[in-house]
């Protein structure tokens, strides 16, 4: 099947990915915790997948049964799927800024049961591309034609769960699923190449059955070819690795990795929305 | 086996055929159900679904983590999947999987472990779930069934796929004597008083219920009467029948095969102490991993017996 529906206007996505980018900033800085830097590296290929004519979906009917799946497996970018979500319609803007508080439903990672558009509850890593595969699975019982894409983190693919669902894809044939691996270079407390080497990854799923392709997740038009050439692959599952910076945009948080958890203090915020231009 | 025999029961099907059988029969009516295997199919019996099903049967392989994980996406597209493995390997190989993937977002996934206890014999403490049942009662929200025979798990593999939400039916590997006929009577959360007295009470559920039967046999002969609760589900527990045995009764011998902590025994102590205390005492494996052997004498040298339920039994009755 095909996912595009003509050339996006790519002016227009850089545009909202700037404004979803500030979503993040101000909605993690509100909340004073939250994974801003994470969520920035995420912001180009969400973009491109929401408001680029790849994903069908319809934020008026959420559990439509032949709609496109998006499973956010790194469930600590939460922040920059709620602003996604915002904007495509299945919650309020005006929400954003209740992030990580008692009376809201945009718990510090996604819960199914309490956000439409939210696929699966995660946070505990390395378990989406299994839940992504049963739904691709679905597909085929029900005679759907959709597709289903599972982002995971660069060091989230250390969990052992995704190789055991990437073999298994491979192996059931799933060319409706796509997994994407944010590539922005830092787990927790380290740099991911401490203790994997990230740059191995496309000749991994390569070599568990899978197409993969290697691209500049910043580049909206390089994601926005792959997630289209992915999402058109019919011979199996595909596999996009996205290179991108952590906490893109904004220099001071740019490949610092103890942002990992932090929203950005008030009095740097202007700063850092400045930046954005 | 000799549990059963000094009730006058006859040897059945094991619980895990049981299961099988009721899951292919339920399987060719709802063609929602599907089964998510980690290769274990012809162990578990889920193959008899699988082969009248080839297209709703999944062998994801060795791999139990990623098989809950595809039970959990195929139920939240409306599927009933029944994911069945070992229930040592279901459950402590996939725990965190079962946690966040099935029961936080309320999954309606049909957990099934088989390979239950000590009785599966020569094979071994790697393969004995004997903690599944305090794992799966330890997840909000689960139903937790441990059926005594076949026809109970043919009823309680009917009710687990009619349940919405998540369960866990735990069965064995072994035959087990029949304690009931094929219109056995089975509601989830109901236990069913197999046997009443008004001495002490025993509560059992699994192939121990067949031993709680020999030693109400037992204790009769000594002129104590003893009421037999079949405690088939775990989770939510029969709170009535436990409190209605606490005052009618001298007091409660629970009897599993499973370890001591945080089975069936914990969550009946934990019932009766809230309302209604007394004395109590309790039959299962203690705090310690079993060995391989031939199945019955395992059973016997680990103390779950019909023997040892008397003789706890007799302690409260006669105190």
């Amino acid at each position: 099947m095909t996912g595009t529906q003509g050339a996006p206007d790519f002016d227009q996505l850089a545009g909202l990915a700037k404004s979803l980018r500030k979503d993040v900033l101000i909605m993690t800085s509100e909340a004073g915790s939250g994974h801003p830097t994470s969520s920035m590296s995420a912001v180009e290929v969400m973009t491109a997948l929401y408001f680029g004519g790849i994903m069908r979906y319809d934020a008026s009917n959420p559990q439509k049964r032949d709609r496109d799946r998006f499973i956010l497996s790194k469930g600590h970018a939460a922040p920059i799927l709620y602003a996604v979500l915002a904007e495509a319609g299945y919650i309020q803007k005006d929400q954003l800024n209740t992030l990580r508080r008692i009376d809201s439903p945009l718990e510090g990672h996604p819960n199914m049961l309490r956000v439409p558009g939210v696929e699966a509850s995660t946070g505990s890593l390395g378990q989406g591309l299994s839940m992504g595969l049963g739904h691709a699975l679905n597909a085929k019982l029900d005679g759907l034609d959709y597709n289903v894409y599972v982002m995971m983190g660069d060091g989230e693919v250390q969990q052992g769960q995704v190789w055991e669902a990437a073999m298994a894809a491979a192996n059931f044939g799933a060319s409706n699923l796509i997994a994407i691996v944010d590539q922005n270079g830092y787990q927790q407390t380290a740099p991911v190449t401490s203790v994997t080497d990230p740059n191995t990854y496309a000749e991994k799923f390569r070599a568990f059955g899978w197409n993969t392709v290697d691209i500049d997740g910043h580049d909206l038009h390089a994601t926005h070819k792959a997630l289209v050439d992915a999402t058109n692959y019919s011979s199996g599952p595909s596999a996009i690795i996205a290179r991108t910076k952590k906490g893109k945009g904004v220099s001071f948080l740019e490949e610092d990795f103890t942002w990992h958890g932090r929203g950005v203090p008030k009095d740097q915020l202007d700063a850092a929305l400045e930046e954005l231009g | 086996m000799t549990l059963g025999t000094r009730a006058g029961l006859e040897m059945g099907a094991a619980t895990r055929d049981a299961f099988g059988r009721a899951l292919q029969e339920i399987g060719s009516s709802n063609k929602d159900v599907v089964v998510v295997d980690g290769d274990v199919a012809n162990s578990t019996r889920a193959e008899w679904f699988g082969k009248d099903n080839p297209d709703r049967f999944f062998n994801v392989g060795i791999a139990e983590s990623n098989l809950i994980g595809v039970a959990a996406g195929l139920a939240a597209c409306g599927k009933v999947p029944v994911a069945a493995s070992f229930a040592a390997f279901l459950l402590c190989n996939a725990y965190d999987q079962i946690r966040m993937s099935i029961a936080f977002p309320k999954m309606n996934v049909k957990l099934v472990g088989s390979h239950a206890g000590i009785s599966i014999g020569e094979d071994g403490p790697s393969q004995m779930g004997i903690e599944d049942v305090a794992l799966a009662c330890a997840l909000p929200g689960t139903v937790v069934m441990v059926p005594a025979d076949e026809h109970s798990a043919r009823k309680a593999t009917q009710q687990m796929v009619e349940h919405v939400g998540p369960t866990y039916l735990r069965v064995g590997r072994s035959g087990v004597p029949v304690i009931y006929d094929e219109n056995a009577d089975f509601k989830i959360g109901k236990a069913n008083t197999l046997r009443d007295g008004s001495d002490v009470t025993l509560v059992a559920n699994g192939l121990m219920v067949s031993a709680a039967l020999d030693a109400a046999e037992i204790l009769a002969g000594e002129g104590i009467t003893a009421r037999v609760l079949d405690m088939h589900t775990v989770k939510p527990v029969d709170e009535a029948a436990l409190r209605a045995a606490a005052v009618d009764t001298k007091g409660i011998v629970v009897a599993e095969e499973h370890l001591h902590h945080g089975g069936l025994g914990s969550v009946v102590a934990m019932t009766v102490a809230r309302t209604n205390p007394c004395r109590m005492d309790f039959v299962d494996l203690g705090d310690q991993f079993a060995k391989s052997g031939d199945g019955d004498a395992l059973l016997e040298e680990f103390g779950l017996t019909g023997e040892k339920i008397a003789e706890k039994a007799r302690a409260i009755a006669k105190g």
